[in-house]
């Protein structure tokens, strides 16, 4: 099973060079935007709900529903674009912003409309700096050929959008916190609620989607949600970019049909495992916030929402992580909670202390330096972290940590006693 | 996060800032983005703008001149420099190197991209070279964990990196400065 090419939404993903409108419209971009937005909001909105896209950011929440938590205030609505991407192991809204950036800019048109937003912002994580140029350029174009600002793509609604870059924060790709930052302060997560459908930016009304998510819009209204719905598994519909990094032969960005066996997807796309799929030991298969899966269970998992909440992982980003055996894990998780130390806002104790108490006491059990007994403490304070937070970023940091825990505590314990027989050799000498 | 000793408050020089003409209607531009009343969201956009111009830290005078051009107060610039770590106080070499060592990229060895640095620029990590080239830092993930290892000098990403290629890049980037 592999998606066939006219399954495929983003044509140019693995292309080398950006495409300009007039390339971008060869393609089928802004094909009949404007009979897209004549037959009017309910019918779009509609229609993503029959597609059952959900967001493709993390959260995987639908999206239909997201847009249908907008009520129309007297206050203005806004769109924003999440395009702050750091979540480790993914860089998919990288290459759709550098190679499909029109279908990036006019599926927040629509959802704009369908939200009635006459302004959306698209967030660019700081150091995508050459990305934010090709995003300025591609939004220009669109400006230039009536397809964006008053009387967008004819239809009578007035739309305007505007890059607005970050400065390098994880935390800003949180959703409340991206609309600190874009309001000029910290990217702190707010306390919810009230969800940015009721108070986001600027205290009006608010929708925030991923990059992802807003890209395949355009393609379910033209091809129908029936056609989208009948890619993957209900409920777990459509295409999913997955990015597949580390020890496979030809790390790839990759759009792939939705509930695709992890194996297919890494020896079609990846070339395979380095070393042969029997050298695997372990694969994150979300980006870096979900728990890994050794290998016995990698060799059945289909990739997507379901299946992969079912072995205690999950889909997130889509960012597959390979390890092989020659990998150091606990090292390798260690190294995710350096990240998410550095990363922490610094707002909810459990998250700022715990983030650090992780990483120092996996940098220990790295070099051996550890009891069993010290292995459940930092499983207890996992779980004191887990929920216990106001945004995710403390739940992200918890569980690849609990994941190391559940499927290579042996590992963990035979590292103990080596040090331990080491260090005994050294003082019998 | 960034952690402020009294002289970064003191001791910065005093030359006034302001917007060079082309830098200013880049400023102008990014204000026209928000809602009158709001222009604090611009606040990122015209710290960088200021960073570019000083080239590659900010000075006290230009927090202040952005504190009083956006009416915010200057301990709340402060608090964004310290909080986003694209931002600087302190001079840093002409190209800024950073090599991103998280997961994805320490699986594809970027050990040894830190390695050759050190070996040939002779520098650790959060150091700048005698000649005020090169400083070298170690970041957090880049976002291209496809193209791993990866790094980044000033806004260049350079990915696919083997020690050779690093190697063959120095001596680009000195080459390039010797012409100047």
């Amino acid at each position: 099973m592999s998606l066939s090419p006219e399954n495929r939404i983003f044509k140019n993903l693995g292309g080398v060079q950006s495409l300009s409108l007039s390339q971008a419209q060869l393609q089928g971009d802004w094909d009949s935007t404007r009979k897209l937005m004549k037959k009017g909001r309910e019918w779009i909105l509609e229609e993503i709900k029959i597609s059952g896209l959900r967001g493709r950011g993390g959260g995987g929440f639908p999206t239909a529903k997201k847009w249908s938590f907008l009520k129309k205030t007297e206050r203005p609505s806004y769109l924003v674009v999440n395009a702050d991407e750091s979540e480790p192991g993914t860089a998919k809204d990288r290459d759709i912003i550098r190679y499909e950036s029109h279908k990036l800019i006019e599926g927040a048109l629509l959802a704009g409309f369908v939200i009635e937003a006459s302004v959306g912002y698209i967030y660019i994580r700081g150091e995508y700096y050459k990305e934010a140029l090709i995003l300025e350029k591609a939004i220009e174009e669109a400006y230039e050929a009536g397809l964006l600002g008053k009387n967008a793509a004819q239809s009578g609604y007035s739309f305007d959008l505007y890059v607005h870059r970050g400065a390098g924060a994880y935390i800003c790709g949180e959703e409340t916190a991206l609309l600190e930052s874009l309001e000029g302060r910290r990217g702190l997560p707010r306390l919810k609620p009230p969800f940015p459908a009721q108070m986001g930016l600027y205290g009006c009304p608010t929708l925030v989607n991923n990059v992802e998510t807003l890209a395949v819009v355009p393609a379910i209204l033209r091809r129908g949600a029936a056609w989208f719905a009948s890619l993957g598994r209900p409920n777990n519909t459509g295409t999913k970019i997955f990015c597949i990094s580390g020890h496979v032969n030809f790390p790839c960005t990759v759009e792939e049909e939705m509930g695709i066996p992890l194996r297919t997807l890494i020896e079609t796309h990846a070339k395979g495992v380095r070393g042969g799929w029997d050298n695997l030991l372990a694969i994150i298969p979300g980006g870096s916030s979900v728990s890994l899966i050794p290998k016995s269970i990698c060799d059945s998992v289909l990739m997507d929402f379901e299946g992969l909440r079912e072995v205690k992982s999950g889909l997130g980003t889509g960012g597959v992580i390979v390890m092989d055996r020659s990998t150091d894990i606990v090292k390798a998780i260690a190294r995710f909670s350096k990240f998410y130390m550095h990363e922490s806002c610094g707002q909810c104790t459990p998250c700022r202390e715990g983030t650090g108490w992780m990483w120092r006491m996996l940098e220990r059990f790295a070099k051996g330096e550890g009891n069993s007994s010290e292995i459940n403490l930092l499983e207890e304070i996992t779980y004191a972290i887990e929920g216990h937070t106001i945004c995710g970023l403390g739940d992200a940091a918890a569980w690849p940590v609990q994941g190391l825990i559940r499927h290579f505590r042996p590992i963990i314990e035979k590292r103990f006693e080596d040090f331990k027989k080491h260090h005994e050799e050294i003082k019998s000498l | 996060m960034t952690v402020f000793s009294k002289n970064d408050f003191d001791s910065l020089e005093a030359t006034p800032f302001s917007f060079t003409k082309e830098n200013e209607k880049k400023a102008q531009n990014a204000l026209s983005h928000y809602p009158q009343g709001r222009e604090a969201s611009a606040v990122l956009a015209l710290l960088d703008l200021a960073q570019r111009q000083i080239g590659g830290w900010l000075t006290r005078e230009a927090l202040l001149y952005i504190s009083e051009r956006l009416n915010m107060p200057l301990i709340r610039l402060y608090e964004l420099v310290g909080f986003y770590t694209m931002f600087r106080l302190k001079p840093c070499g002409k190209y800024l190197v950073q090599v991103c060592t998280t997961t994805p990229c320490w699986l594809r060895d970027c050990g040894k991209i830190y390695e050759t640095f050190q070996k040939e620029l002779g520098i650790s990590f959060g150091e700048t070279t005698g000649n005020g080239l090169f400083t070298l830092e170690e970041v957090e993930c880049l976002g291209a964990c496809v193209n791993a290892p990866v790094l980044q000098i000033n806004d260049d990403y350079y990915e696919n990196l083997t020690p050779s290629k690093v190697c063959d890049l120095l001596k680009q980037l000195c080459e390039k400065k010797e012409k100047q």
